[in-house]
């Protein structure tokens, strides 16, 4: 191997003050939320202790932090299916050209740079208009997908172009029928990035903050109740939230990495089944 | 060969209609909505329909509309060129100096995970730092760099501005670093072998070939900054204002009519600007 060069060290030296500025203040709020309980927002701490986190648990004198968790969590396991379901389809419609389907992607590049509020204004006034309950399950979950979807359609696009379409050829050649061809061949050959797509469903719904401010209705997700928190509570409490939360978006991440991890390796250890087969 | 054209166009409708039918009823309709609202008028306390032109003309008449714009504008403009010049950088060691694919796949995770975790935590971590008795003003006072403690760390446009950075430099390292894995290392050696010195390497052949990836991040920083409301609002203390801002202002007083003209305004521009920048690429090519 060639030695290593200047530029090396210099840019990683770069890369490594970025993870700095990237990942710092997260474990500085979860250092703050161990504050004593006379402690307050920023340094020094005023000895350690979990008083933080208990209020969290405890009655809260703020919102209902609990129950908006519960809404997030479902609320994100909801568009999470939704965007697996519809980016997949949508996926596969795009692999051949159809009347429309020019439009059809400049809506979905659409959906992805219009800025947030105009999703949270306008749904919100044609809920009103119309006199329909604005919900966080209804109008709040097709916000959402406007924001998670396209995410899903780009990672389905990146998938099939790189897709070795003589796999399929090869199960139509043995008579299978179209749909044999997606479940029993495309389906398994684009696990991996279905979890992928899934991940992004999933953690950009339990974050969307802007999409979903005017179209919960009264029962606040855990970003609005975050954001709500922002403007009047001043103790390390939502320092706590924060710490909590971030901990669990991270243990959502790492579950789905280790998952297409696992099913890579299970797939490299099987390798080819030719021969295999009895069907 | 006329059915089977027509049985393509049906699955492919097929196929697509889920996702025609979240789009229509969740991005057009809501559209049309704005732009139908922002023609109505507004008591204090409803929204009449009407078609009147007052909100643009008190919109284009109003100084402040200027002013914000023009704040907007430079937000994302200072946000692009550092987002860009970080991003550059970190795809570029990710790229081309880490050899190890294991080591390349774990530092990208790295630089991408805190994109699926919450911006709002992410910016209420910036308090302890930059507040007055944060970190930031410790450590300067301490090393002798300033006695007072600096107030334009919080809440000012500095603080702004980091925050932006600190959110959406990953929307530039994804697509550039996604460009430069596809680089054929092949060119880079000609370049060498052709004598070329690795400052001109980067500037005739890495960037030449990086522009779609750039292009697609501009698209997403642009498009997130000019759209932003949160952050304004939040690292700024209320004390700066932007588009997103004015918006979300007259919302809050129920003028929904004045805020659609407002968010119409907003659309057309960010639309401009994305169409000027989709003629250097073709995103379906590029994933």
């Amino acid at each position: 191997m060639e030695p290593r060069s200047r530029s090396f060290y210099v840019l990683a030296g770069f890369f490594g003050l970025f993870l700095l500025f990237l990942y710092g203040p997260t474990f500085t709020i979860a250092i703050l939320s161990f504050q004593g309980p006379q402690g307050g927002l920023t340094f020094p701490m005023r000895g350690t202790s979990l008083h933080w986190f208990r209020d969290l648990f405890e009655q809260q004198a703020v919102g209902d932090i609990w129950g908006s968790f519960r809404r997030s969590l479902a609320l994100g396991l909801m568009v999470m299916v939704t965007t697996v379901v519809v980016s997949v389809m949508g996926g596969l419609a795009f692999r051949k050209r159809f009347a429309g389907n020019a439009v059809l992607f400049y809506l979905v590049i659409t959906a992805l740079v219009i800025p947030s509020i105009l999703i949270s204004l306008g749904v919100g006034l044609i809920f009103s208009q119309l006199g329909l309950p604005i919900h966080w399950a209804s109008s709040g979950f097709g916000s959402q997908l406007t924001w998670t979807l396209p995410f899903g359609l780009l990672i389905m696009f990146a998938v099939f172009n790189r897709f070795d379409k003589s796999y399929e050829e090869a199960a139509r050649d043995q008579g299978a029928s179209n749909w044999q061809t997606i479940r029993h061949v495309i389906l398994p050959i684009i696990a991996p990035s279905l979890i992928g797509v899934a991940l992004f469903g999933f953690t950009l719904s339990y974050d969307e903050f802007a999409r979903t401010l005017l179209t919960a209705g009264s029962y606040n997700t855990l970003p609005l109740e975050i954001y709500g928190m922002t403007t009047n509570v001043t103790t390390p409490v939502i320092f706590a939230l924060g710490t909590l939360t971030t901990a669990f978006s991270l243990v959502i991440i790492a579950v789905f990495l280790l998952t297409v991890w696992g099913l890579n390796r299970r797939r490299a250890r099987q390798g080819s089944d030719a021969g295999k087969g009895m069907v | 060969m006329r059915a089977g054209n027509m049985s393509r166009h049906l699955t492919g409708w097929l196929l697509a209609s889920p996702l025609s039918l979240v789009l229509i009823l969740f991005l057009v309709l809501p559209i049309a909505m704005i732009v139908v609202v922002s023609f109505w008028k507004a008591t204090e306390f409803s929204i009449i329909p009407a078609f009147s032109m007052e909100n643009y003309d008190f919109l284009f008449g109003s100084p402040v509309t200027y002013r914000v714009f023009g704040t907007t504008i430079k937000y994302a403009l200072i946000v692009w060129v550092f987002t860009l010049g970080i991003g550059f950088a970190v795809a570029y060691f990710l790229a081309f100096h880490v050899r190890s694919q294991t080591w390349q796949i774990a530092l990208f995770l790295l630089c991408t995970i805190p994109f699926w975790t919450s911006n709002i935590i992410r910016m209420i971590s910036w308090i302890p730092f930059l507040g007055r008795n944060g970190l930031a003003n410790s450590a300067l006072i301490s090393m002798g760099v300033t006695e007072e403690p600096l107030d334009w760390l919080l809440y000012s446009d500095f603080s702004v501005i980091l925050a932006f950075v600190h959110l959406y430099t990953l929307f530039m390292v994804v697509p550039i670093f996604n460009t430069m894995m596809r680089i054929d290392k092949s060119l880079i050696e000609a370049a060498y072998d052709a004598g070329a010195t690795g400052f001109q390497t980067l500037t005739n052949v890495i960037i030449p070939l990086c522009k779609p990836g750039i292009m697609i991040g501009t698209i997403f920083v642009i498009t997130l900054v000019m759209g932003d409301f949160v952050t304004v609002r939040f690292m700024s203390g209320s004390q700066s204002a932007n588009v997103g801002r004015l918006i979300q202002n007259d919302i809050a007083l129920l003028q929904y009519p004045s805020a659609s003209a407002t968010a119409v305004v907003l659309l057309v521009t960010v639309l401009m600007v994305i169409g000027i920048l989709l003629r250097f690429v073709d995103i379906r090519k590029e994933l």
